[in-house]
């Protein structure tokens, strides 16, 4: 393309023991460890200093995140995670080992791993976008439907009462104007008033009664952003890393028939990228589902 | 390396290019012009700070409209109308002077336009190491720039919360701030891009021969810059991201909850930390301003080895401090929130390591003086802008001491004795430098020289008046004027210093009057520009060994480094320079 | 440099290995966070057994073993910074509010 030959394109110099690309990745990395850093520290930062009984949302027994999260659904990512770095690498060592067939092969096992854990996230959020947290002015009590309470601290130290239900919006009833009127609220099986045992039911709910209603997205509470900023800064690296895969997946036969080792190399260093989104998972599952 | 590029088609030659002398030009070309756009927001607002709530005059009144300018009636018997600065455009100009000039201006110039441009040269590469890499790093940030520029178009006007964007008051502030945050994250992505591919040209691409112990200080500087960008910027990068959340997605990052607006309360889960942000921010921001100055030291210690005719003194403990330098710089943030109640024990180690940090500054500062000593000066323009940065720069850093202890920061915190402080970092010292790198590498990267004349014309009129705006900051910052202040007459102490702020004011016309030498310098040189050779300054290192301006691909022969990089006047040598390259 | 044909060869086992480490490691994660153990003992644990699984990935599947000390170097420097980063807040924060460490006790599960 152009006649400018850069220097060790390829090979690797002398004294960092790496082709520029490889080195660059690297670079690109350790300022990606300082974005995750950042956030990991945000979420630090946030969980020391909140109120008591508000993480990771208000009302719930413990500080633990799978109050509110499927640790299966995660820990089955993190397999998935985990082989396709696994599968990345083996793809780079057999195209080392000069058979582009098998390499290929790696590579597409490793993009269809990454899918099924984008494929299981959607679930996740999605879960988490259709579920509610209410918040009521006062204690709520209608049809055998009662809401829970817990004594937290505000910001400021005060104590503070807090009342609530979690569970799904049924139905929404708006009046001519579009205005809401009330919601069909069915609660959560272990928040509703019958126990174990009975058939929660529905309820209905009117906006003046309620202090603030979101859904267990991003805005429901700091644990919440948290998650759905971080994870989903991770998803991004996700869908990159597929994006560059299926690009190889698609154009590699070009560049493999005359420049085999650059090939490689290219590999070599989406998988440093690969392995590294891994990385950052195998924190992140801990740390968000866990303690 | 023969030349291909006059098979190259307009546009990729000249827009679209990989080359790295092009980018360079181009990032130097629309820094310089994002320069004079910041510039000409702080007129505006210089206007109004002199002469409170008076209508504007011609040129601006006819290109502001609402809402940064409201109408008034100047005369009750003839209706005659003018328009004034309002409160909100006062806000969202400043903001956007202080964006503007950060991290589109002078970043891009010193990194971009410098860092491209000479940095490959000097270590007798052909080109960076990703020369694709470095195109998109340009257009990135060409689009964050323009989209930043947007934000004054939107409704409630550009972002206008000042340059730290501090919540809560960001979070709730208008559309603007959404797309300041935007921008930003797109700039961020265009610095580490760019900073990727200047440390792996510089360790990797040295030609042979150039060990790191030859490499001229201008790549030590930017080297250190690069890292400072590639490690500080991502915590920022986040914390926009959290703040574009916090506007966009209901999250409570930085928002503690209970935030009352207009009577009504904030809608928000609660639980934040407004400090974090600032945490997020000066954790960049502090290195920012290393970034912002380093390459300006690489610049100016080129120009006086040139023009001094000697080795520089002390070259060793200039690397040295510039990586101490870069090094501290990732551990004195919080110096800039002394007043956000922070005990007293990190205040003590913030305290301590600014003044450490503060240590190889003067170093640096030390070096480039004493290379003066006994040498026989050559009096050209770049050498005069590089000569009076000495003492401007002294007088901005020495001014930044009393900020780092919090006995006097507690007096002088966001008062105008900051901003002289920062500006005398950054205009008469960044600035100076990069006027004294235009002037100096011009002839490489055009084959012709700039007018002299005109050049000293020029340093002349920038150097008194930019201390003209200045030096008044220093005074009315210890008489109490704070910053970002719309109006200081309605304060009796700020009132009995107003003819302080008209001096500035009238500095600042000043200033801008004494940019047009050098504007019909730079365009008339281009077409009738003493043509040059090689080495029109007789220097060492090696981009004076390509032709200028360089080809596609540098040089003509790859060059082999025998020796360091400011040999002058070495005893027994028929010239008073000997160059890096073996002939 | 271990990357000539035959040299990958020997590596293969290895990269199995590591996989079965990591897939074991994940288990053992999950398992402890089953038995509910305080939340101090569950960050230990947790974080120690995520950092074996992180070098892990990092030296085999990223040859870091394999690196030379430049670039060692500089991700020692990133996680300095890193750790400047995520304590330095804390402290000014800690600081400025006393009842941070009640707080901090106050994390264990009721
Ligand atoms: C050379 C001409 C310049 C003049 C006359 C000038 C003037 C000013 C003034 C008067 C302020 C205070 C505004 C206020 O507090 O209300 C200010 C703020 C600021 N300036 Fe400049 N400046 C110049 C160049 C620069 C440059 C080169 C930089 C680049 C780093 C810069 C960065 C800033 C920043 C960051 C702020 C703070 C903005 C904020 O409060 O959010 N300025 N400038
Ligand atoms: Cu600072």
């Amino acid at each position: 393309m152009s006649a400018t030959v850069i220097p060790y394109d390829v090979k690797p110099h002398p004294l960092t023991g790496m082709y520029n690309g490889k080195f660059g990745i690297w670079l690109f990395l350790a300022s990606e460890i300082m974005l995750f850093g950042a956030l990991f520290s945000t979420y630090v930062l946030l969980r020391v200093g909140a109120p008591e009984g508000t993480w990771p949302i208000a009302g719930s027994p413990t500080t633990r995140g799978d109050n509110i999260l499927q640790v299966p659904l995660a820990a089955l990512n993190t397999a998935f995670l985990i082989t396709s770095s696994v599968t990345m690498v083996l793809a780079w060592a057999n195209l080392k080992m000069g058979s582009f067939k098998k390499g290929q092969q790696f590579l597409l096992v490793t993009v269809l791993l990454a899918g099924a854990f984008l494929v299981v996230k959607y679930f996740e959020y999605n879960s988490k976008l259709h579920h509610y947290a209410v918040t009521f002015n006062e204690h709520f009590d209608r049809d055998g439907v009662e809401s829970k309470s817990f004594k937290g601290l505000t910001q400021a130290g005060t104590e503070k009462t807090i009342h609530y239900l979690w569970g799904h919006v049924e139905e929404t009833k708006k009046d001519a104007d579009g205005a809401i009127q009330s919601y069909l609220f069915m609660p959560d099986h272990d928040t509703s008033h019958g126990g174990e045992g009975h058939e929660p039911k529905a309820v209905e709910i009117h906006p003046a009664e309620i202090a603030r209603m979101t859904t267990f997205g991003p805005g429901g509470s700091s644990f919440l952003g948290c998650y759905f900023v971080i994870t989903g800064l991770h998803g991004l690296h996700i869908v990159g890393g597929i994006v560059v895969m299926l690009w190889f997946l698609l154009t590699g036969s070009k560049m493999w028939k005359t420049q085999p080792d650059k090939y490689a190399n290219r590999i070599e260093c989406t998988g440093l990228y690969w392995h590294f989104v891994d990385l950052v998972w195998i924190f992140l599952f801990p740390v968000l589902y866990l303690l | 390396m023969s030349d291909h590029s006059h098979e190259l088609p307009f546009w990729k030659k000249y827009i679209f290019s990989v080359d790295h002398k092009v980018i360079g030009i181009q990032y130097t070309v629309t820094a310089l012009l994002f320069l004079a756009f910041g510039f000409g927001l702080m007129l505006v607002m210089r206007y109004q700070l002199a002469y409170p709530n008076q209508p504007l005059p011609g040129v601006f009144a006819s290109v502001l409209s609402e809402p940064v300018v409201g109408e008034v009636t100047v005369n009750e018997a003839t209706g005659e109308t003018g328009k004034v600065l309002t409160g909100d455009g006062y806000n969202a100009f400043g903001a956007m002077h202080g964006t503007i000039m950060v991290f589109l201006a002078i970043v891009p110039l010193a990194v971009g336009g410098f860092g491209n441009f000479v940095l490959p040269l000097q270590c007798g590469a052909p080109d960076m190491a990703f020369p694709r890499l470095n195109m998109a790093s340009y257009w990135t940030y060409l689009c964050g720039g323009i989209l930043m520029l947007f934000g004054f178009f939107v409704k409630g006007g550009a972002a206008n919360s000042g340059w730290t964007s501090y919540p809560p008051l960001s979070l709730i502030a208008t559309t603007g701030q959404t797309i300041w945050l935007l921008g930003m994250v797109i700039l961020i992505t265009s610095s580490l891009l760019g900073s990727v591919n200047f440390i792996v040209t510089a360790v990797q691409l040295r030609v042979q021969g150039l060990s790191f112990f030859r490499l001229p200080f201008f790549v030590w500087a930017q080297l250190v810059t690069s890292f400072l960008l590639l490690l500080a910027f991502p915590p920022l990068e986040a914390a926009g991201l959290l703040q574009l959340m916090d506007r966009v997605a209901g999250t409570s990052f930085f928002d503690p909850g209970g935030l009352i607006i207009s009577g009504v309360e904030r809608n928000s889960a609660g639980g934040g930390s407004p400090l974090l942000w600032q945490h997020l921010f000066w954790f960049l921001a502090h290195p920012e301003v290393y970034v912002l100055i380093l390459p300006g030291l690489g610049i100016i210690a080129e120009v006086i080895a040139n023009n001094t005719r000697k080795p520089l003194w002390g070259y060793k403990s200039l690397v040295y401090s510039a990586i101490f330098l870069g090094f501290m710089s990732f551990i004195v943030w919080a110096h800039h929130m002394y007043l956000t109640g922070m005990g007293t024990t990190l205040s003590t180690f913030f305290q301590a390591t600014t003044m450490i940090i503060s240590v190889p500054s003067v170093i640096i500062l030390t070096c480039l003086v004493i290379s003066l000593w006994g040498a026989r000066i050559r009096f050209n323009t770049p050498m005069l802008f590089a000569l009076s940065f000495l003492p401007m720069f002294a007088i901005g850093g020495l001014t930044g001491l009393p900020l780092g202890l919090t006995a006097s920061d507690i007096h002088l915190h966001d008062t105008y004795y900051v901003i002289g402080h920062f500006h005398y970092v950054v205009a008469p010292g960044t600035i100076f430098a990069m006027f004294a790198g235009v002037y100096y590498w011009y002839p490489k990267a055009s084959g012709r020289m700039m007018n002299e004349w005109l050049g000293r014309i020029h340093w002349f009129g920038s150097f008194v008046f930019i201390n003209a705006v200045f030096m008044p900051f220093f005074f009315l910052g210890m008489a109490g004027v704070l910053r970002r202040q719309f109006d200081q007459t309605e304060t009796l102490h700020g009132a009995a210093v107003q003819g302080l702020t008209v001096m500035a004011t009238w500095g600042a016309i000043g200033l801008a009057l004494a940019q047009i030498p050098f504007v019909i310098n730079f365009f008339w040189s281009m077409f009738a520009g003493q043509r040059v050779g090689a080495n029109p300054w007789k220097a060492t290192t090696l981009e004076w060994t390509a032709p200028s301006p360089p080809p596609h691909g540098n040089f003509d022969a790859v060059p082999v480094v025998a020796r360091g990089p400011y040999e002058y006047s070495v005893p027994g040598e028929s010239e008073d320079f000997s160059m890096q390259a073996t002939a | 440099m271990g990357s000539s044909a035959h040299e990958i060869q020997g590596h293969l086992k290895k990269y199995y290995m590591v996989f079965g480490a990591l897939l074991v490691l994940t288990g053992v994660t999950v398992a402890v966070a089953e038995f509910h153990v305080s939340i101090g003992m569950a960050i230990v644990v947790a974080l120690f057994v995520a950092s074996i699984k992180g070098t892990l990935v990092a030296c085999y599947f990223m040859h870091l073993m394999e690196e030379k000390s430049m670039l060692i170097w500089i991700l020692a420097l990133c996680a300095l910074f890193f750790l400047m980063l995520l304590l330095v807040p804390m402290f000014t924060i800690g600081e400025q509010d006393a009842g941070l460490m009640e707080r901090m006790r106050g994390l264990s599960p009721n």
